[in-house]
């Protein structure tokens, strides 16, 4: 159908720069021997040294990661429940879908001021650790359900009625067919919940307390003051450059297995 | 028939608590303290009630940064777009077996820090950038750069918001059926008829349900229009930032996000059940 496939080509390979200019630019920025994040004086790897001195940043790095993990196992286990409880039509499921999309189209300052106003102020919750999860949670919850329900409703009813009829248990069968099937979609719903969470400002920023500063919030106040440091820069780029790394390591992997799979088959 | 309704709702029961107690019951929180009377310097409003606060949130001075956030957003979705949209199709459509790498890659920069990013983009649109630098060669470059335009804001929001409407128009695109098309130019009609009256139905769902997840959280947004847009940008999302952390008119703060949440139900109402099972 695509009788000029080139213009489609250049439109996308346009938005792909567009997508890593930034981040390109970030890198580079990270070896530069002045502070400057616009203009290129030298090569360095002053603020790499300087972000492995800084004690501040790697402890508000290891409570982001704590948090960012917590809300992604927490979000992913119920939301998976969820996504598989939206599976068959029921009463009740329309409201249900309009509960779930709240957190998606709901401002992030309406979500922090209300949250703010709410569980801190009224219920007593102290700012820090068990509000930022709570909150969290809530807002990742529905990206999870989304990813995993796409999964959930394309998939067809009878491989599990199959392991049923050839004498799998409820639990078997869910175990050895439902779940490899849905694997992907989980673990994609993970990733999501737990980069959503790692990179919040705006709601955190309501709700961190004393000595629990997330590093995006962190990274805020410092940034209003006097510019984003260079070591952020620097932390950014190495954060961008692993998750790339295990991606391609991902994919390899799936790859490999999927052509081992289907030799076995095959034969 | 009771068991199915038993068997999904204990399935959802621990999702419905965690956003009842951690989102609802603020957001009703926040509908009650927009009807209360200001209380100066303590946190928790008090009564008697008042409309007090939604008459000055609609006060015809703040009409302009309404004006100027909805804008923003409506451009924003419209850029995401136009954008989004030939990704999303050729992932889909020409991915082939690279179609989830491709689609991680998408996401990949936002594994960096939002932050970063932000500062990424003012250090490339600035007087000495290297957008303008660019730019100046082909004598198009601009004293004093790109930063605090209209543009510049768009332009962040844009970036920020892009894989949300990829990922809904990605499920859209990947479950239309290309053969319509085939049929519509064996029926005689044209490239430009053949995509509003084919393609354009057949992903609406997927347009439908990624606008959603841009427009509103794009109106609210902040920090990009802070950032990118300097000081004088004031949106939605920052006035009501300043009542509840410099301001301190908690009630006129949650006025203005009760106006926001009437935004998001009057979206919600408008999409009526369309593109439910994509988002």
């Amino acid at each position: 159908m695509n009788r000029r496939p080139w213009v489609l080509g250049a439109v996308v390979t346009a938005v792909f720069l567009f997508l890593y200019a930034p981040i390109a630019w970030l890198a580079i920025a990270s070896f530069n021997s002045s502070r400057s994040l616009s203009r290129i004086s030298g090569f360095s790897l002053q603020w790499y040294a300087e972000l492995a001195d800084d004690t501040r940043v790697f402890d508000s790095l290891r409570l982001t990661l704590q948090l960012a993990l917590a809300s992604a196992v927490i979000s992913t286990v119920i939301g998976t429940l969820a996504a598989f409880g939206l599976r068959r039509a029921f009463a009740g499921r329309g409201l249900w879908t309009v509960l779930l999309s709240l957190p998606l189209v709901v401002p992030e300052v309406v979500m922090g001021v209300a949250m703010l106003g709410f569980f801190v102020k009224l219920a007593g919750v102290p700012l820090g650790f068990g509000a930022l999860l709570f909150a969290h949670v809530a807002f990742s919850l529905s990206f999870v359900v989304v990813v995993v329900r796409s999964r959930v409703s394309g998939m067809d009813v009878r491989m599990e009625e199959a392991a049923a009829d050839l004498g799998a248990s409820p639990f078997v069968a869910f175990r050895t067919v439902t779940l490899p099937l849905v694997a992907p979609a989980v673990v994609a719903g993970a990733a999501f919940a737990f980069l959503l969470s790692f990179d919040d400002v705006v709601i955190s920023s309501y709700l961190t307390g004393v000595g629990s500063t997330t590093l995006p919030v962190f990274v805020y106040a410092q940034a209003s003051k006097r510019g984003i440091s260079p070591e952020i820069v620097a932390l950014s780029t190495l954060m961008v450059t692993a998750t790339a790394l295990l991606l391609i390591i991902g994919v390899v992997i799936a790859s490999w297995r999927a052509s081992a799979g289907s030799r076995v088959t095959s034969r | 028939m009771l068991r199915r309704w038993l068997k999904a709702n204990a399935l959802l029961a621990p999702t419905g608590v965690w956003l009842g107690i951690f989102l609802i019951a603020p957001l009703v929180v926040v509908v009650e303290f927009s009807f209360a009377t200001r209380d100066t310097g303590v946190a928790r409003a008090v009564l008697p009630w008042t409309t007090q606060a939604y008459l000055t949130a609609l006060d015809p001075a703040f009409l302009p940064i309404f004006g100027r956030a909805l804008v923003y957003a409506v451009a924003t979705t419209a850029a995401c777009l136009l954008l989004g949209f030939p990704l999303a199709w050729f992932i889909a459509r020409h991915g082939g077996r690279y179609r989830t790498a491709l689609l991680a890659a998408v996401l990949i920069p936002f594994w960096s820090s939002y932050l970063a990013r932000i500062y990424a983009w003012k250090a490339l649109l600035d007087g000495e950038g290297l957008v303008n630098t660019v730019l100046g060669w082909v004598g198009l470059g601009r004293d004093g750069g790109f930063l605090l335009t209209h543009g510049a804001v768009v332009l962040g929001l844009t970036y920020g918001f892009l894989p949300f409407m990829v990922l809904p128009l990605y499920v859209a695109c990947e479950r239309f059926d290309v053969r319509l098309v085939e049929a519509s130019y064996d029926l005689g009609h044209g490239r430009v008829s053949t995509f509003f009256r084919v393609v354009l139905p057949g992903v609406m769902t997927g347009v439908l349900a990624g606008s959603l997840l841009v427009l509103v959280p794009a109106a609210g947004d902040f920090v990009t229009p802070k950032l990118l847009g300097g000081v004088g940008q004031s949106t939605f999302g920052s006035v009501i930032d300043d009542q509840f952390r410099g301001g301190n008119n908690w009630p006129l703060g949650s006025a203005m996000a009760v106006l926001l949440l009437v935004l998001v139900v009057l979206v919600l109402v408008l999409r009526g059940r369309r593109g439910e099972d994509v988002l």
